[in-house]
């Protein structure tokens, strides 16, 4: 009799313990579904966004006036940040490079070679666009939550403009045209940072770090930075404005957009960049 | 005129307006009246095109608004001015640029004459020499009268106000409701103000749409509506002591 209890007893065991395992399962495979399900909402919801960018648009005149605002907004106040974190990145990197190459059959001159190649085809645009996530992403997202909350987006709707195509069209074209600029900017003061750092840090000298910077030169890798800050700015834009368009609530609801818009911005980023290296770099 | 015919509207599931019908007259003041969450509001929106009602008709002037293709319904919101409940002014632009603003985005005046007519619209709603401040450097009733402005500035055929009175002392908000009233007489257009200021039902209400939970549960003049018989509609208006006390003295 005992026997057969105990048995029972770990056939229940065995039953509570598998049903435990099947609930969890039930559970994640639930959860798992509804954030994808949610996730792909989110994206198609995105994709809707970009396509009433082009429908009901305003006079192109408009348009202009709002685009070479946004450049000076979104781009003449992004350079001093730009070009402060670009010196210390070209620096620190020259540093790093010839704190790393002990081996005395290296020649000095390597370090301007990793220096530019590292500039040229991550640093410049890549860091920079994480940068420009968190101060141009979270004020654009900013920007169009306020904008949404206090019903200006409204006020636009009821005039019979298409507030998606007269807020958020200007800023994607300004980010788009005026990104580059920005990574053209921090490539030439991130390497003017290395050059700073060799001459004042002891680490190379100054002329085997500028024979560095012309060694092995590639000219694709300038196309392929232009190509990503193109992407860059695009995505950084257009993300942004997407979770300030789309904000709900009051002041907190505002926060979190910018929030959110700058961890979105900057997965983005940093998967496309992977993207576009395979992509383009890898044959 | 405004005709708004069985109009539904549900937020997923929960039922906001059932069956609500109304007339909007031209150059009348009318008012929708009722208690927070009774659905003012979400009409409002429904009948201007911030939301799509579920079912129901809304005409301007026999031009059906729900049905009509992307021109017309261009052509209809482009009568239409709106004042928000918190001015919903555009931060980045001074006065001027903010009553400016529907001139430049929907007519190709010439520059002169916008700011001929931007200039008179600031005189009308009392605001002149106004031109250079920017929104957060005036008080809330001056922003409400810049929204006016602005709102009246394309020489809208209908003018819609949220609550045009929240936030505001009791003086100014008299104040508001006298300048939409001869805005209203004076240029002839059909205005529909979302409230639940006694004082401005009593002192504009020209016709009033009183709503309660989710229906159309009165409609009349202000001169009726102290003797409407409906409960409701006695509750919401002598919700306070004074109130109750000047209804017991008639």
């Amino acid at each position: 009799m005992n026997i057969f209890t105990g048995i029972d007893y770990f056939k229940c065991r065995c039953i509570e313990a598998f049903l435990q395992v099947f609930l969890f399962c039930r559970s994640l495979q639930f959860y798992g579904n509804n954030r994808i399900v949610h996730h792909m909402s989110k994206l198609g919801q995105y994709i809707l966004f970009l396509g009433a960018l082009f429908k009901n648009r305003e006079s192109f005149r408009t348009y202009v006036k709002l685009f070479f605002d946004e450049c000076i907004l979104i781009g003449i106040n992004s350079i001093i940040l730009v070009s402060i974190v670009s010196v210390f990145m070209g620096a620190v990197s020259t540093l790093q490079t010839a704190y790393n190459l002990i081996n005395p059959l290296i020649p000095d001159n390597v370090i301007g070679l990793v220096v530019r190649d590292l500039t040229i085809l991550e640093l410049a645009p890549t860091i920079t666009a994480i940068i420009y996530a968190g101060k141009v992403g979270s004020s654009i997202a900013g920007n169009l939550g306020t904008m949404r909350i206090t019903e200006q987006v409204d006020a636009l709707e009821v005039m019979g403009i298409n507030s998606i195509s007269y807020l958020v069209l200007p800023k994607i074209a300004a980010s788009v045209f005026i990104y580059p600029f920005l990574v053209i900017l921090a490539g030439v003061l991130a390497i003017g940072g290395g050059y700073l750092a060799a001459k004042f840090g002891g680490v190379v000298s100054p002329s085997d770090y500028l024979f560095g910077l012309k060694m092995n030169f590639n000219e694709f890798s300038i196309t392929f930075a232009l190509i990503k800050s193109v992407v860059f700015g695009f995505l950084v834009a257009s993300i942004s404005a997407f979770m300030g368009y789309n904000t709900k609530g009051g002041a907190l609801e505002v926060g979190q957009s910018s929030t959110r818009a700058v961890t979105i911005s900057c997965i983005a980023i940093l998967l496309s960049d992977f993207l576009l290296a395979q992509l383009l770099l890898v044959q | 005129m405004i005709e708004v015919r069985n109009l539904y509207k549900s937020f997923e599931d929960k039922m906001i307006l059932e069956d609500v019908s109304s007339t909007f007259e031209k150059g009348k003041t009318s008012l929708i009246i009722g208690a927070s969450g009774s659905g003012k509001s979400v009409m409002l929106k429904n009948i201007v095109g911030l939301f799509k009602p579920d079912k129901g008709e809304v005409l301007y002037d026999k031009r059906d608004f729900l049905k009509a293709d992307r021109d017309t319904k261009t052509d209809i919101r482009r009568d239409i001015g709106m004042l928000f409940q918190g001015g919903a002014l555009f931060d980045s632009f001074d006065v001027e640029k903010n009553v400016k603003f529907p001139l430049d985005v929907l007519t190709d005046m010439p520059e002169d004459e916008k700011l001929d007519r931007v200039n008179a619209v600031l005189k009308r709603v009392s605001l002149e020499n106004t031109n250079k401040r920017m929104p957060s450097e005036i008080s809330g009733g001056m922003q409400k009268r810049v929204g006016i402005a602005r709102a009246i500035v394309n020489q809208s055929k209908y003018l819609f106000c949220d609550e045009p009175n929240s936030g505001l002392d009791p003086q100014t908000s008299i104040q508001i409701d006298q300048l939409l009233a001869e805005i209203t007489d004076e240029y002839n257009i059909t205005t529909v103000i979302v409230t639940h200021d006694m004082n401005s039902v009593m002192e504009i209400g020209e016709y009033i749409l009183f709503l309660c939970d989710r229906r159309k549960l009165w409609e009349g003049s202000n001169e009726d509506i102290v003797h409407s018989g409906v409960k409701e509609l006695d509750d919401f208006v002598f919700a306070n002591k004074m109130m109750r006390r000047l209804k017991n003295l008639s």
